[in-house]
């Protein structure tokens, strides 16, 4: 069976980490594993973790009143649910509901702060890792505002 | 004294469109048509994976539409109704008459991709002139490594060739992974730009084939995605449009800086094009 640590070694925000930063990291994990239609957690509850799926689909969703839940975006195996954990108030600001029976590994994140503030150079990359992951979610969101296939509708 | 179309290098054929019969009419979208067209006279067309005809609603207008059959197979078009000669054409069912001009343009690098993978990055209706180059890998399957069709579009009503899709899916051959930017109720697939897809497909980059077609900013995203994901800019290819109109680079419409799209492509090397995609002027 395959340690949490080996586990992490293949996910891309993980990739490149050293083994003395791993075993920092996966000190924080478990595995968790979540049924259809389960909710990982809703907005306003607090952002005391977060997630990187391992198998199975996740719809982070928004609440809009007289619509119901509307889906702005789905996480899949390799990447990262969540950075309200990162800055206070530690809030999440959406829902996260699985689609699917969905298998995911889940960070502490009291405990991974702490880790961060007692040792800066680990904080450091890890911060670092989180930035470039919202870089991305922050293109791509770009990206959709521009609706390139909406012609004008 | 000889006419104009006699004197050597001005022959009008390729200004002349030929009639052709719409055979068949299927709605794919709400605003997208597939038509298929036989000729009313004549040979068919040699159409080759990624070249466009000029489609001619007599009375109203033509346009440069992409041939999305497959080489060898009918004449077929996909066409969304966005103008007065797209939404005629769109518009025109079984027995109607449409002129033709073409094909034009280069082809996409199938032949020149073989033995290795290929990445497919399709967006919106930009799926519609890469099918007959999913088609040729599909009937060369094993001249080819891992094909991967990645496809985006703005919601799941926007997809086009869904039954085709579903099939591919199926097949153990074929990555097909689909993403949509707005997702509405009862959609359990993926919500995302298409560019995100590529980090989950399975191809070895370096030696991979990349075809790309969608909106010009979707392929700017695509072809900066692939190139993080290692593919060279040598092997990205994109067909790009602008405002096509006579198909034989004359009339200087479709310039993009020193390249005139309707001869010189539509399809492009990313190295030879994303330098253009920058200047604001062209």
């Amino acid at each position: 069976m395959r340690t949490i640590e080996t586990l992490l070694q293949d996910v891309p925000i993980f990739q490149g980490m050293s083994d003395e930063a791993l075993e920092l990291v996966s000190g924080c994990a478990s595995n968790v594993h979540f049924d259809d239609g389960e909710t990982l957690f809703r907005e306003g509850d607090e952002a005391n973790v977060f997630y990187v799926v391992r198998h199975g689909r996740v719809a982070l969703d928004m609440f809009v009143p007289a619509r119901g839940a509307v889906t702005i975006e789905t996480v899949d195996p390799g990447e990262v649910i969540g950075w309200s954990w990162l800055f206070p108030p530690y809030r999440w600001h959406f829902d996260a509901k699985a689609l699917g029976v969905v298998r995911a590994t889940v960070f502490d994140a009291a405990c991974l702060r702490d880790k961060c503030a007692k040792d800066t150079a680990f904080g450091y990359d890890l911060m670092g890792r989180f930035t470039q992951v919202l870089i991305e979610r922050l293109q791509w969101t770009r990206l959709r505002l521009l609706d390139v296939y909406g012609n004008g509708r | 004294m000889a006419t104009v179309a006699e004197l050597p290098g001005t022959s009008l054929a390729p200004m002349t469109a030929r009639p052709f019969r719409v055979v068949r009419r299927r709605r794919e979208t709400s605003d997208t048509w597939t038509l298929e067209l036989e000729p009313v006279a004549g040979p068919p067309l040699d159409v080759g994976p990624g070249q466009f005809t000029m489609l001619y609603a007599f009375g109203i207008g033509e346009v440069p539409i992409s041939v999305s059959g497959e080489a060898g197979g009918p004449l077929i078009h996909t066409v969304r109704a966005v103008g007065a000669v797209s939404r005629a054409i769109c518009a025109a069912r079984p027995g109607t008459v449409l002129g033709v001009r073409g094909p034009f343009g280069n082809t996409w690098p199938v032949a020149a991709a073989s033995g290795s993978d290929v990445v497919i990055v399709a967006g919106g209706i930009g799926l519609a002139p890469l099918r007959p180059a999913v088609y040729h890998l599909l009937a060369h399957r094993e001249s080819y490594g891992e094909v991967a069709v990645l496809y985006g579009s703005r919601t799941p009503r926007d997809l086009l060739y869904t039954r085709e899709l579903e099939r591919w899916r199926g097949r153990f051959d074929l990555q097909v992974d689909v993403t949509v930017d707005r997702a509405l109720e009862g959609w359990r697939g993926k919500v995302g730009v298409v560019p995100k897809l590529i980090a989950g497909a399975r191809f070895d980059a370096d030696a991979a084939v990349a075809l790309v077609c969608g909106p010009e900013i979707m392929m700017r995203f695509a072809g900066e995605a692939l190139l993080e994901h290692g593919v060279p800019a040598k092997r990205i290819h994109v067909s790009m449009e602008r405002d096509m109109k006579c198909g034989l680079g004359y009339c200087g419409h479709c310039q993009l800086g020193t390249t005139l799209i309707c001869r010189d492509g539509p399809v492009y090397r990313w190295d030879e094009v994303r330098p253009l995609m920058e200047v604001r002027e062209l």
